[in-house]
């Protein structure tokens, strides 16, 4: 097992290469002068001179992309350029209550055990019923919640429950432990509304495939009742697709709910990027794009272990 | 005359002196969608935007969707608008019609551009294998590994905002599961029997793999290319509220909705529901055609 895991780490190196790769060609090359780009529109021609030299961007190419790559390895990301703070700083955070980490965590973590739950609830019940009129017209609700803008529903939330029903905070933040639930619970809700759809119909799909299966009819004829072989057979059949999207959604909980807390003021990592958007934030776009990349390549590796417990089918070469 | 039931599960074949080719996929597929009424709704509203859009784009309906009113500001829906004015005093119901042109020109453009640039790596991947293979999977696998999001922030972010670039942009990112679907296919095909037969009588390999393997992955292709058109036509929006959609001025569905922002603390909502209608039924009406067309094109799935 630990031989696999070695040789998978190590798969990971070109991958990380190609990775560097293109966040560095992406921006130091493709988008022209970087340093005219980061002094912004009304610069003098010596402020981007002098932006040029402090982040080096008139040494050759190749060297560029060594200091880059060095950023990476040794977790210094160099500074914000409208902020001037530590980018490493400002993405991990002064302490954990104040970790931009922790906050996307403290919103995605909770709202997404809830909505797998509640899919694959709904899911299961669909799958029993298949073919009634409830699940069709449970099917035909998903399509239609999928056809919303995801901006329309945080909009709208915002405005009614959180204004017009006055249930829950509009926005704001408060970074200790006990206090922030109050800000969190309406994105909280907004982040499941949102997953529903998409979710439900995933796993409708994966259960529907197994239900068919011939394990399912040998349990049948042998007279298991259907909610030991939902439960006991096909559920655990279903893990290995369903921790595929579990953890391809993993590193997006990381990532926080982008929208959601650029609209509700959460100062996660959503709320971050959203902020390094606005000020054309260079440095802190590019450092973000490659460790919530690196974080990610972490969770597929998890999940590659993770199969082999979960299926003995899968061998570890 | 009528249509002959040879078994429960084929389709209504041949009237008389039908074609032995009315049996292909795509026969079959016409026939299954066809007899899906859903599917058949959805196409017809699909064809009322895409008329929708052509009718706005040569100036035929709501010709003056760009004049601005000053004194009109955030009318409510009266007789002369039916869906009230924006912050400028221009017409709620005008801009949105024109918003049509520009999600499905995205919606095409992004998504076409990403169709091609995925059948080329795929094809180029499946077809020659070996260390082509491992460049074009080593490529996918990188571009996969970056968060779709990131990656299209970090792309607009560069290349700057605008029509042309969104495009650009939807469609360079997007091309990674196409691209797996097609390297898969060609796979397969490219040790059939009627490659050999091509192979023996001298066709290039330019030849074979773009004449004869392509259209037999077309329908997969499709599929891909209408679920990306309703994805395209989604992150047009949530690019534009971070700054990076369009041009300013110009009709979009996602400038709509994230002017809602501002509006709806006003009590303003018309904007935000003729923008939020308008793209519902579009991207409702291609979820469901999705659903019909991948269920009568995808050969694996029949039968079930």
């Amino acid at each position: 097992m630990w031989k696999y895991v070695v040789r998978r780490t190590l798969y990971m190196i070109p991958i990380l290469f190609g990775v560097t790769l293109i966040t560095f060609l992406l921006f130091n090359v493709a988008g022209g002068d970087p340093a005219a780009q980061m002094a912004g529109k009304n610069a003098t021609a010596e402020r981007i001179e002098e932006i040029r030299v402090l982040y080096g961007f008139n040494k050759p190419i190749h060297m560029q992309y060594l200091d880059f790559v060095r950023q990476i390895v040794t977790f210094d990301y160099g500074r914000s350029i409208s902020s001037k703070q530590k980018i490493s700083t400002m993405i991990f955070g002064e302490s954990p209550e104040l970790s931009p980490v922790l906050t996307s965590l403290s919103l995605t973590l909770p709202a997404f055990l809830l909505t797998l739950l509640i899919t694959i609830s709904i899911a299961l019940v669909l799958t029993v019923k298949r073919g009634s009129k409830l699940d069709k017209s449970v099917m035909v609700i998903c399509l239609a919640l999928l056809s919303f803008s995801s901006l329309v529903y945080i909009l709208v939330g915002q405005k009614w429950l959180g204004y017009e029903l006055g249930i829950f905070e509009i926005s704001g933040w408060d970074p200790s432990w006990t206090e922030r639930w109050r800000y969190l619970t309406l994105p909280t809700i907004i982040f499941v509304i949102l997953s529903l759809g998409s979710n439900i119909l995933f796993y409708r799909t994966i259960f529907l495939e197994e239900i068919f299966q011939d394990y399912v009819r040998t349990a049948k004829s042998k007279g298991l009742g259907q909610k030991v072989i939902l439960f006991k057979h096909v559920l655990r059949n279903a893990m290995i697709p369903i921790i595929t999207l579990v953890v391809i959604q993993m590193p997006f909980l990381i990532l926080g709910a982008l929208l959601t807390e650029a609209f509700f003021g959460i100062p996660g990592l959503g709320g971050l990027i959203f902020q390094a958007l606005n000020e054309a934030d260079f440095p802190v776009i590019r450092a973000m794009t490659v460790l919530i990349t690196i974080m990610y390549m972490v969770f597929q590796l998890i999940t590659d272990v993770l199969y082999s417990v979960v299926d003995p089918k899968v061998t570890l070469k | 005359m009528g249509s002959v039931n040879v078994s429960t599960h084929t389709i209504p074949v041949a009237e008389e002196g039908a074609k032995a080719n009315r049996n292909s996929l795509w026969w079959d597929a016409y026939y299954r969608l066809k007899k899906d009424r859903i599917a058949v709704i959805s196409f017809w509203v699909i064809v009322f935007y895409v008329l929708l859009a052509v009718g706005c784009r040569i100036g035929l309906l709501f010709p003056h969707f760009a004049e601005t009113n000053d004194a009109l500001s955030y009318a409510a829906p009266n007789a002369n608008h039916w869906l009230g004015t924006d912050f400028l005093g221009r017409d709620v119901l005008a801009r949105a019609a024109h918003g049509t042109y520009t999600s499905l020109l995205v919606g095409f453009f992004g998504s076409g551009l990403a169709v091609v640039i995925g059948t080329m790596f795929g094809a180029l991947a499946g077809y020659f294998g070996g260390k082509v293979d491992d460049l074009i999977v080593w490529l996918y696998t990188t571009v996969s590994t970056i968060p779709y999001i990131l990656l299209v922030i970090a792309f607009s972010f560069v290349l700057g905002a605008g029509l042309k670039v969104l495009c650009l942009v939807l469609g360079l990112t997007g091309w990674v599961g196409i691209c797996r679907v097609v390297r898969g296919e060609y796979m397969k095909h490219r040790d059939r029997e009627y490659v050999q037969a091509c192979t023996a009588i001298g066709a290039s390999h330019f030849r074979k793999a773009f004449i004869h393997i392509l259209p037999n992955v077309t329908h997969l292709i499709l599929i891909q290319f209408s679920l990306g058109f309703v994805g395209v036509i989604k992150a047009e929006v949530i690019l534009s509220y971070l700054g990076l959609g369009v041009e300013a001025g110009t009709p979009s569905w996602g400038v709509m909705i994230n002017d809602a922002a501002q509006e709806l603390p006003r009590e303003v909502w018309w904007g935000l529901a003729a923008a939020t209608g308008f793209m519902f039924f579009l991207v409702l009406a291609f979820n469901l055609f999705n659903d019909a067309l991948r269920d009568a094109l995808d050969p694996k799935l029949k039968n079930k």
